[in-house]
């Protein structure tokens, strides 16, 4: 029998917690010959234990450990450390899971769970006799990161990186970094003034060595892998050389175009050549192509010669090892909200707006005034949630940041005299000290109507705005000079526009999806990846500041070693493959693409899961550290020489299904100690082929447990695998075998309590059944080339 | 060879509101449309009920949409489509065809109650108000039919409430109705936006709580004067006798209110179209004619 590695087994006791159900003496003896080595240890997870292997595999010359103990969930990485200290290949080292799987499980049939743990153990070890050594990818990472979005998240971002030491590129469309933030005038709670805050940190960023700001350009392409991506930036034609502008302004007053301002909402205006906004940075002017006439004057006064009116636009490339995506938000368009007139009536603003109409700089230089018709400001109605928390009209989500920069204005215009009415749904000012600057402004006399505005109209020069007030029970029919619409901040096409590119999810509102919307908010689902600020949902610039503190953080992480990526790749036997293209179609990470007509798998995007290599029709798929031989060795192993009256194979998903298997031990449910438990990535990696040879050995039935969709590491391929059983089923019909013999069960972790069911009533099920016949075994095994 | 299509008038049309029924009659076959009064109609309704359980006043619009299945199937008419000019029978009868083919609950207890009748599954009469059939012939064909073009009048159109609403039902945009403005403007007459066009005139209110409706009609009133119009033009009888009617008592609460004549958009087609007999115009209150003289117009 020494054909093979020499192999170790090792049976833990667990106190009595293993040993007080299963015979470990039996087990042991079972194994005596049948491997290089076999022990009992009451604690292997003890020191002394491990030392004790580690040594034995040293002094034996040991090439593969089978650990029959707990769940690998507990201890597998102590002992993984430890043996491969010993010289051992990680291919090499098999938990077998006796405790949560049969002790636990089994405490009234001592006999069953004793030769269950045999049957398990013989399984690894047959699997472990067919391993090759596994080897980790190792790969270099850029130890660069793109930040897109210069606002206030990608500023934040972009510092820390720096501060860090990390070299940075910042990208930005408009002529300045600044975003939404420098367009306020103050923020909430603590009305201090923004551009006070932010201005400093502006020129920070352009004074930083280690980074490269970007502006006036767009990331027009992205390719490559998490770790090395290599992006196309367009530079948009910015008509002056950053370099030789000074900045001095000669140029604006001669230009003779006059556009409206951006920066103002446009609600004030600038020039064809123009900085947005007097802090800009970089503080060089640009030609908006667009509205410049070509007239030449700006030409004839600029001193330093930066001006270059024939500009074209220019693309570069960068290679990075991270992004950080930070392009924030746009708002709703209100002009769907026809009920509301903006757009129809001068004096109904948008909440953008009006910060700009407070702003001393601003169109009207501090003054109150209505835009276009400049008459003075003198009563303002709000009118909230204009579009948000309204899945008919508008976006289902509330906007979060529109109450507290409402209640912000209301003081600002309070301070000054002027008259003014919010009329809410709920205020929402949860989060430090909001509650307090709720109540301030009503100490300043904001007055608050609880109630839904129905609609805003003209009144000789007034609006007059109809609303409910559910307080009285009654409509109010209110006068303003002005009235002020907060829409809920929505993602913008070029968030969407990017997402595509990098092939991140975007959620049913089109913002960013957080790879964990709890426990890993700050990353996308694509590794290297990272997210901050509005782009994952609306939220406040202290939130937006400290996720991009975060983001900045997790790329640094993620590029502070060199990358080892798990081995546990799908392969492809070249001479096998006709390229027809099955796997390219199946592949839920898009991994695999086709060149000289062959498939080929990037390692890289390979995630593992297996999905693949039964769609291939021609075998010619094969997975590392999960072989076909490994997998069938293994069913093979637990089956054939098994004295078990009826065996049922229970193929589990390695994470959240195996969890839930492990608490149901946790808590000893009781159940039939017919199942014999395999993990694989996704129920989507099992062949057919598998599954019969697993009736021509000795089953009698099969059990998928499968996780949910989009749940664990392999989430992606859960969605086929039950389309797939399907269709195993009706093919086991073909093969004489009866389908209720097949079962599919989809298991969340919280559910454990039901596999307690799901294990009895598919047991009584095979056991009503009665054993596979044996005509049908031997015609099967026949069938597969069984000797 | 003209359209000849169902016609519901409902019970103003025959008493306060004959002038409507004469004029979209004259002015419809003007367009080439013949309307064939639905024999042995009954009362559309009147109001669409908003409780849960009101089957009950379905009968009456259901019972109004069967004649109009077996008028059709008599083919003294070329569809199923029935045409309405009260707003009011417009929206109970619309919404009545929609809700019973939309809720088979509701169809099937209406079936019991109507056992002897043929059943009626919703869907099978499509109900539309006249200027939705203006709108579909086109405002060229309006245009080539003018005899006498309305030009120098100014003309304020007000919709009302049960014409746009609820959205499914209303015939326009809620917010930003354009159909009488361009009717208006196809009659060579020129259109006075009033802020208030679409918002509620009082409606029922005039019966029990007459200050209501006035007060309601009255800003109505005001912005249409205040915009320089002649004349309002409307498709419903109850607007039609809050804003027309009423005019004298609303006077009296608001005494800086001056008179404005209150016109069918019938009645200005039939006046564009030179169908003077079938104007009636002697019916309306305040009366208009002088001011049509003054204007020019016979």
């Amino acid at each position: 029998m020494d054909d093979g590695p020499r192999i170790g087994v090792w049976v833990c006791e667990c106190g009595g917690n293993i040993g007080g159900v299963v015979d470990v003496e039996e087990v042991v003896e079972r194994f005596r010959g049948y491997v290089a080595e076999v022990s009992k240890e009451t604690f292997l997870c003890s020191k002394p234990a491990i030392d004790g292997i580690r040594d034995a595999v040293i002094k034996q010359g040991l090439e593969g450990v089978i650990l029959a103990c707990c769940t690998p969930k507990m201890h597998l990485e102590t002992f993984m450390r430890s043996l491969e200290e010993a010289g051992l290949n990680r291919a090499y080292i098999e938990v077998v899971n006796i405790r949560e799987q049969c002790s636990w499980v089994h405490m009234a049939d001592p006999a069953g769970a004793t030769q269950k743990t045999i049957d398990l153990i013989r399984g690894a070890v047959e699997r472990v006799r067919c391993s090759t050594p596994l080897e980790p990818l190792r790969m270099k990472v850029i130890p660069e990161v793109l930040v897109i979005g210069g606002g206030v998240a990608g500023i934040t971002a972009s510092l820390r990186l720096a501060e860090f030491g990390m070299k940075v590129h910042l990208v930005e469309k408009r002529p300045s970094i600044g975003g939404h933030m420098i367009q306020f005038p103050k923020v909430f709670p603590t009305l201090d003034c923004s551009q006070c805050i932010l201005t400093p940190k502006m020129a920070s960023v352009s004074k930083n060595p280690n980074i490269n700001l970007i502006t006036y350009a767009e990331v027009s392409e992205i390719s490559g892998v998490p770790g090395d991506y290599t992006v196309k930036v367009t530079l948009k034609p910015r008509g002056v050389d950053l370099e030789k502008c000074t900045g001095c302004g000669e140029c604006s007053p001669v230009c003779p175009v006059e556009v409206p301002n951006e920066y103002d909402e446009s609600l004030g205006s600038r020039k064809a050549i123009y900085v947005p906004f007097p802090q800009s940075v970089p503080p060089a002017y640009t030609v908006d192509f667009g509205s410049c006439i070509l007239c030449g004057k700006c030409l004839e006064v600029c001193a330093p010669d930066a001006i270059i009116l024939d500009d074209r636009p220019k693309e570069i490339e960068l290679r990075v090892g991270a992004i950080i995506i930070a392009t924030g938000y746009e708002l709703y368009d209100p002009m769907n909200l026809s009920n509301y007139g903006y757009g129809k009536y001068p004096n109904v603003v948008t909440g953008l707006e009006m910060e700009r109409i407070l702003d001393v700089n601003g169109p009207g230089m501090g003054q109150l005034l209505v835009p276009k018709t400049q008459r003075p400001i003198k009563s303002v109605g709000y009118i909230l949630c204009a579009g948000s928390r309204d899945p008919e009209n508008g976006k289902p989500y509330c906007s979060k940041v529109c109450c507290l920069y409402a209640l912000k204005q209301a003081q600002m215009l309070r301070d000054r005299g002027v008259e003014v009415w919010l009329h809410y749904i709920d205020i929402r000012a949860p989060g430090r000290r909001y509650e307090e600057f709720y109540r301030a402004t009503q100490e300043k006399g904001a007055m608050f109507v609880k109630g839904k505005v129905t609609e805003v109209l003209p009144y000789s020069e007034k609006l007059l705005v109809r609303g409910e007030d559910m307080m009285l029970n009654i409509m109010v029919e209110n006068l303003y000079d002005l009235v002020v619409l907060c829409p809920p901040l929505v993602t913008s096409d070029d968030t969407l526009k990017l997402a595509k590119g990098l092939r991140v999810p975007v959620d049913e509102d089109g913002f960013i999806l957080e790879r964990h919307p709890k426990l890993d908010p700050l990353a996308t689902k694509r590794d290297g990846v990272f997210a901050a600020g509005v782009v994952t949902g609306p939220k406040d610039i202290q939130t937006t500041t400290s996720e991009a503190e975060g983001a900045a953080m997790k790329a640094v992480n993620f590029l502070s070693k060199e990358r080892l990526i798990e081995p546990n790749k799908a392969v492809i036997y070249a001479s096998l493959c006709d390229g027809c293209g099955a796997c390219i179609e199946v592949c839920p990470e898009s991994a695999i693409t086709l060149r000289d007509g062959r498939a080929q798998i990037n390692e890289l995007l390979c995630s593992g899961c297996g999905a693949c290599i039964p769609s291939c029709p021609k075998e010619a798929m094969d997975q590392q550290g999960l072989s076909e031989s490994q997998l069938k060795a293994q069913i093979r192993g637990i089956l054939e020489p098994s004295e078990a009256e009826i065996k049922i194979i229970a193929f589990v998903e390695g994470e959240v299904a195996y969890t839930a298997v492990d608490l149901a031990g946790l808590a000893r449910i009781g159940y039939p100690s017919s199942f014999r438990i395999i993990p694989l990535p996704s129920m989507s990696r099992l062949k057919l082929s598998h599954i019969l040879y697993a009736f021509a050995l000795g089953a009698d039935g099969v059990m998928l447990l499968e996780a949910p969709e989009h749940e664990g590491p392999y989430g992606r391929a859960h969605a086929i695998s039950e389309k797939r059983a399907e269709e195993y089923r009706l093919e086991l019909e073909d093969h004489g075998i009866d389908s209720v013999r097949l079962w599919f069960s989809r298991i969340y972790i919280p559910d454990w309590r039901k596999l307690e069911r799901v294990f009895k009533v598919f047991h009584s099920t095979i056991e009503g059944e009665g054993p596979l016949d044996p005509e049908t075994r031997a015609f099967l095994r026949n069938r597969l080339g069984l000797t | 060879m003209s359209l000849r299509l169902a016609y519901y008038p409902g019970c103003t049309l025959k008493t306060n509101a004959r002038n409507y029924e004469a004029s979209a009659i004259a002015s419809s076959k003007a367009l080439g449309i013949e309307l064939v009064e639905l024999p042995r109609w009954n009362c559309c309704g009147t109001v669409h009920a908003l409780a849960k359980d009101d089957v009950m006043h379905y009968i009456a619009p259901v019972r109004n949409l069967i004649r109009v299945e077996q008028l059709k199937n008599s083919g003294l008419v070329d569809d199923g489509r029935l045409v309405t000019l009260c707003e009011m029978c417009y929206n109970t009868l619309k919404r009545a065809d929609v809700t019973v083919k939309e809720d088979q609950e509701r169809r099937r207890k209406l079936r019991e109650v109507m056992e002897e009748e043929p059943p009626y599954s919703g869907g099978g009469v499509e109900v539309i108000h006249l200027l939705q059939l203006i709108r579909e012939v086109g405002w060229e064909r309006v245009k080539k039919r003018l005899v006498r073009p309305l030009r120098g009048l100014r003309v304020a159109p007000y919709y009302g409430c049960l014409l746009l609403r609820p959205r499914g039902i209303g015939i326009d945009d809620a917010n930003n109705p354009t159909i009488f403005e361009r009717l208006i403007e196809s009659l060579g007459a020129e259109v006075v936006e009033i802020p208030f066009k679409a918002k509620c005139c009082g409606s029922y209110q005039t019966v029990h709580m007459g200050h209501v409706a006035s007060e309601l009609s009255y800003r109505i009133l005001r912005q249409a004067v205040e915009g320089g119009a002649d004349v309002i033009t409307l498709a419903c009888p109850l607007c039609e006798y809050n804003l027309g009617e009423r005019q004298g008592e609303i006077r009296g609460l608001f005494p800086d209110l001056k008179y404005i004549p209150v016109l069918y958009f019938t009645q200005l087609m039939a006046l564009a179209f030179g169908l003077e007999d079938s104007v009636g115009l002697e019916m309306n209150n305040p009366d208009p004619r002088p001011l049509l003289r003054r204007k020019g117009f016979p």
